[in-house]
């Protein structure tokens, strides 16, 4: 048998996770070193699968397979396709930096001495994280994936509730009982969902007899395991539910800017450019294969609320005062257009949709990260306590700016490819909705330049005029995250190609072709 | 010798990285690299052109493939470019223009700490640009087009601490937005249609789709169009552009970047000839455009959004003359280059002028300047002459060739259009004239006169920097920026008599966009009679009105029309009732329905299952965590459950 490589790949984070969180008290800074160590080693074997991965060979590469319940047939099953492989390298690359860009989140405030930080579980928590995450990727058991997919709520909860921003507009009292909030909503809405899909879960066994996506997607395509229309979409509808929460999707939205607001700037990160697409990745792995007819069926409804969450959030965005929640608004109108480009169903919609799903978790954590670094030089997330920043900052201010235009998808740079394939690949076969998803770009634009604007330009106010540039940490982070970018703005292919194989197995999963051009054109 | 194409784009793109990542080090030696490289640019276009000319006039067409940028599925985009006449002349535009306009920088900018950074964007601006020119599929056109959108943003708001300069930059911005919507859209339809969006394909299929798709595609470019070239009606942001510094409004926002829409509707002619209401929407636009732009360069006092009215409306000409189909196309790029030299010059000499006048830009604390600036004078004074289209010099040719195409368009629209454009030659020559009058002659009206106008501050704030603010010592501007001035006057007064005669431009051209002579209603010579009868007409009005009495220090109040004027025609009032007053109580609303109806409703309709919203509420007492757990443990404890069940 060969080496696990996958299995490796989350194992090393979670060893790291136990090892960083015992590291003894005093000793904070080897625990900060240990976790960057461990989670560029784990970048490394991120690379190795990257590398191992053949993009025209078969579907499922690097698999591994052991029997865990045998009651059940619950088997620990990994495999990974070009869509897994594409967010699996994505969640690896940015560990390190929200590490880096963390890396004082969790001192032990001076002033306030009585409140235990534990910066060892800050970091420990994260690489905890990153963990379950990759293995959710890479699960290719239904019940296995659903245990990951409900485990990493924990966590994400401790991140969120223990450790929240210190910028922060009320007493310290009011600032931990909004944090606690903040933190129980994003439990509960994601536990809901949870449950929900528990039940579709237990359903799915019901019928099918075994967990295995491959066999069950297996027998759902030739024809030997078939299910009445409506226990397909009642278990389809169970599935997409958890994710939607995830994702999120308009309606179940308003957990996520609570949660990015009180959050850090790097959990806020971890939430919405990790975690998040674990809802989004799961759409297009479980909600499409093992249940084609159910997704056709639910299709119109979906794509109408992803429309509603692209204009709804985009809009929100704009009447945003905080920077985090901005962004976090901003991010719900981000997963409309990835919801939108999977269930287009054509090619140009879902490769767009995943290349969309790396590129805004590059591009958020530009954002976000370079929007910690502002809030924390001034203690305030408000974005009527700045103005002026270029003069005093501007090379904080120029990465804003990119980080801003990355995010209004400005061609040449990486997110601009992928919203512009969702949008023609939604145009293709519904022209009315891409057009009016086209509006976002300009509402995109609208939020993030009046954000600059505000923030950066005019008169410097006093409170800012002593404001400190990027130190070297925070240009560690935030430089590669641009180079790459612009990169995969001008030069997307490997990843294309590693996706675009992927997409094709998903449409046949459908068994949906893309559209005919009306005239064959000259060549 | 096509290998060379992607060096025209890769010298300004490495001057703009070296500039804008290269830090402090480079600020002494910024504007040099810069000015080299933009003429390292120029060069490889002048082998360029060489090359061409050798060939024979059927294949002037080069090619170059550098890599498949985007390929997924149907969909393929490459990183490639196309060389031919349309594009060449371009590039000599641009770049020649843009060298001029670095070398004139040096010194304008003299001053500002921030030079380096200056030279970084305006290097972004041409690799942007000659990308635009040089793509040979829409949607790497689509990258020059944002990038030069992204540069034009940087440099509007170039003086960023300035309010003023950084809301025009933004809303120059949005505006250009909505028209990529028109682009954006455009392309989609390409690919629906077509399955391709590469120039060749594409304009090569047209005859196979239906006419509905190409007016579709036709309409949604010229929106685009209007965005980029500030047509009516997306032509709001151009006045406000001009807060960034002078050299900008000079090579973006007069001789290049606004010419863009006029490319694109040249580029897709093949498109646009086949869907003739699409072209009626152009011809309209062009000829709205270019009286709106008239009448507004009437009233304005600051002498650039004089100049800024002026532009519009000359590319108001040019879109007018694209629209016409093969009967314009060549006049419409005659005229963008032409307007190129003369604009670009009237620009510089505005800035000149502002460089001797603590920055001052009011008309009318200016005159009888011709005696401080002799340069400035003559170099201005032939771009006026040029521009109103004064016998012998460019504005002459190209304008003229114009007015007779839209006649030629043939029936009623002929006549309209053609009116159209004889009655802008005419407020042409009064703007113009009032301009120069009011600029050059008359009393001096700067002596005892307050150096700030209280309704209309100087675009320029760096007057702090630059010196004292006590009354201005007009003086003649450094040769670094004559220098420019005197080359593009040169421009001004010859190019249009070497492109005209013998029909050089037209032979050079036609290849590409093709040509028709159209049948007119009237003679050319009656046209060229009547344009020089409503040019005198013009300039006249403005000599009683401005030369033979004195301009008063402060703006009359003025007529309604001229108070509307001064507002740019109230488009900024109606857009800042209805959409960003609208848009600010539609987003507030939206902020108070997310927060108390769909986070209540959702929260509640899970209360009713699951009391939610109660938990939620308690959680918040400090027993968060262990209701948190429980809640897991829950669950927990009913896969536990199932499985039992299962197994029993």
């Amino acid at each position: 048998m060969s080496f696990p490589l996958l299995t490796a790949t989350a194992a090393l984070p979670a060893v790291g996770a136990v090892a960083t969180a015992a590291v003894p008290a005093a000793k904070r800074t080897a625990a900060k070193w240990l976790a960057l160590l461990v989670s560029l080693a784990t970048l490394v074997l991120a690379g190795l699968v990257l590398a191992r991965f053949e993009p025209g060979g078969d579907r499922y590469q690097l698999t591994e397979s052991h029997s865990w319940i045998k009651a059940f047939g619950v088997r620990y099953e990994l495999g990974v396709d070009g869509i897994a492989v594409a967010l699996l390298a994505l969640t690896a690359l940015l560990i390190p930096f929200v590490i880096l860009a963390g890396w004082h989140d969790a001192d032990p405030l001076e002033t306030n001495s009585s409140r235990w930080r534990p910066t060892q579980g800050f970091f420990a928590l994260i690489l905890a994280v990153e963990a379950m995450v990759i293995l959710s990727f890479e699960a290719t058991d239904v019940f296995l994936f659903y245990i990951l997919f409900e485990a990493m709520l924990i966590p994400m909860y401790f991140l969120i509730g223990g450790f929240g921003d210190r910028a922060h507009a009320g007493s310290d009292e009011k600032a931990a009982a909004q944090r606690s909030y903040a933190a129980v909503k994003f439990l509960l809405y994601n536990l809901v969902g949870g449950l929900i899909m528990l039940a579709a879960v237990i359903g799915l066994y019901v019928v099918a007899g075994n967990f295995s996506l491959q066999e069950i997607a297996q027998a759902r395509a030739d024809g030997s395991l078939s299910m009445a229309t409506g226990t397909e979409r009642w278990l389809f509808l169970g599935f997409f539910f958890a994710f939607a929460v995830k994702a999120p999707l308009w309606p179940l939205h308003t957990w996520l800017p609570n949660a990015m607001g009180e959050a850090t700037a790097p959990v806020a990160v971890l939430i919405t450019a990790v975690v998040d697409k674990v809802g989004t990745f799961a759409m297009l792995r479980f909600c499409l294969q093992l249940f084609p007819g159910a997704s056709r069926w639910a299709t119109p409804v979906i794509m109408v609320l992803a429309l509603i969450s692209i204009v709804y959030g985009a809009l929100l965005a704009v009447g945003q005062r905080d920077i985090k929640r901005l962004v976090a608004y901003a991010s719900i109108s981000h997963f409309g257009f990835i919801i939108l480009g999977i269930f287009a169903m054509t090619s140009q919609g879902q490769s767009g949709a995943t290349l969309y799903m790396v590129n805004h978790g590059i591009s958020t954590a530009a954002l976000m990260l370079v929007a910690g670094f502002l809030i924390s030089r001034r203690g305030s997330r408000l974005i009527a306590d700045y103005g002026g920043v270029q003069k005093v900052a501007p090379v904080l201010a120029g990465t804003f700016l990119v980080g801003g235009l990355a995010t209004l998808s400005l061609p040449g740079l990486a997110p601009f490819i992928s919203e512009f394939l969702v949008l023609v690949g939604t145009f293709t076969r519904y022209p009315v909705l891409g057009v009016i998803a086209t509006f976002g770009i300009v509402l995109a634009a609208l939020y993030t330049l009046v954000l600059y604007q505000r923030t950066m330009t005019g008169p410097v106010k006093a409170e800012v005029s002593a404001m400190p540039d990027l130190k070297v940490r925070e240009l560690v982070v935030v430089a590669p995250l641009i180079a790459l970018l612009i990169f995969l703005g001008v030069y997307p292919k490997p990843l294309t190609n590693i996706v675009n194989p992927a997409v094709q197995h998903t449409m046949s999963d459908v068994q949906k072709k893309d559209p005919k051009p009306a005239v064959e054109a000259a060549q | 010798m096509q290998n060379l194409i992607a060096l025209l784009v890769a010298a300004p793109l490495l001057g703009a990285a070296v500039l804008l990542c290269g830090g402090r080090r480079l600020d002494r030696s910024g504007h040099l690299i810069g000015t080299l490289l933009a003429a390292v640019s120029f060069v490889i276009g002048v082998v360029l052109f060489s090359d061409l000319l050798g060939r024979g006039a059927d294949d002037r067409t080069l090619n170059q493939h550098l890599f498949s940028w985007v390929p997924v599925g149907g969909f393929r985009a490459d990183i490639a470019f196309q060389l031919d006449q349309l594009s060449m002349t371009f590039v000599l535009l641009i770049s020649g223009v843009g060298t001029l306009i670095h070398i004139y920088s040096i010194g304008y900018m003299e001053h500002d700490e921030r030079r380096r950074r200056f030279f970084g964007y305006l290097n972004l601006f041409l690799a942007a640009m000659l990308l635009l020119v040089l793509a040979d599929n829409y949607l790497l056109l689509y990258v020059g087009w944002e990038g030069v959108g992204l540069a034009s943003y940087l440099l509007i708001g170039f003086w960023q601490h300035k309010p003023s300069a950084a809301t025009a930059a933004k809303k120059a911005f949005l505006v250009n937005r909505v028209g990529d919507l028109g682009l954006s859209i455009a392309i989609m339809l390409m690919f629906t249609t077509f399955g391709t969006f590469a120039f060749g394909p594409v304009l090569h299929s047209v005859g196979d789709a239906g006419e509905g798709r190409l007016t579709a595609i036709g309409l949604m470019l010229l929106l685009a169009a209007c965005g980029k070239s500030a047509q009516v009606p997306l032509q709001s942001w151009l006045g406000d552009a001009m807060e960034g510094p002078t050299p900008v409004s000079a090579l973006i926002h007069a001789a290049t970047m606004v010419t863009a829409g006029v490319y694109l509707i040249t580029r897709s002619g093949a498109l646009f000839n086949a869907a003739p209401t699409a072209q009626l929407a152009v011809t309209v636009v062009g000829a709205v455009t270019l009286l709106f732009g008239a009448i507004v360069g009437c009233a304005k006092d600051d002498i650039k959004k004089a100049l800024a009215g002026s532009t519009m409306s000359q590319i108001g000409y040019m879109v007018l003359a694209a629209g016409l189909g093969p009967i314009g196309y060549v006049f419409a790029i005659m005229h963008l280059v032409t307007h190129g030299f003369f604009k670009a010059g009237l620009f510089l000499g505005a800035g000149s002028v502002m460089h001797g006048m603590n920055d001052e830009v009011d008309m009318r604390r200016y005159g009888g300047l011709r005696k401080h600036m002799p340069v400035t004078f003559v170099t201005f004074g032939l771009g006026y002459l040029a521009i109103i289209g004064f016998p012998g010099l460019s504005g002459f040719f190209s304008k003229d060739k114009i007015i007779e195409a839209a006649f030629a368009k043939g029936g009623t629209e002929g006549w309209v259009l053609g009116g159209a454009a004889l009655l802008g030659a005419a407020i042409t020559a009064y703007y113009m004239t009032r301009v120069m009058i009011m600029t050059f002659f008359g009393a001096e009206r700067w002596r005892n006169a307050a150096t700030t106008s209280p309704d209309e501050p100087s675009a320029e704030p760096a007057a702090e920097h630059r010196g004292e603010h006590a009354e201005p010592h007009p003086h003649e501007s450094p040769r670094s920026m004559t220098i420019p001035m005197i080359v593009l006057a040169f421009g001004s007064v010859f190019a249009g008599a070497f492109f005209g005669i013998g029909d050089r431009f037209l032979r050079w051209l036609e290849p590409v966009t093709g040509h028709q002579e159209g049948n007119s209603p009237v003679g050319a010579a009656t046209v060229t009679i009547a344009t020089m009868v409503l040019l005198v007409v013009g300039a006249g009005i403005a000599y009683l009105q401005y030369g033979r009495r004195p301009v008063p220090a402060v703006a009359p109040r003025g007529s309604l029309l001229t108070r509307a004027a001064r507002r740019d025609l109230l488009q900024d009032d109606f857009n800042h009732v209805v959409l960003v007053r609208g848009g600010e109580h539609l987003t507030r609303s939206l902020v108070y329905v997310d927060h108390t109806l769909v986070d209540g409703v959702v929260n509640g309709t899970a209360a009713s299952f699951g009391g939610l919203s109660g938990r939620l509420r308690r959680l918040q007492n400090g027993y968060a965590r262990s209701y948190a757990v429980s809640m897991f443990g829950g669950a927990a404890l009913i896969v536990a459950a199932t499985l039992l069940m299962r197994a029993v």
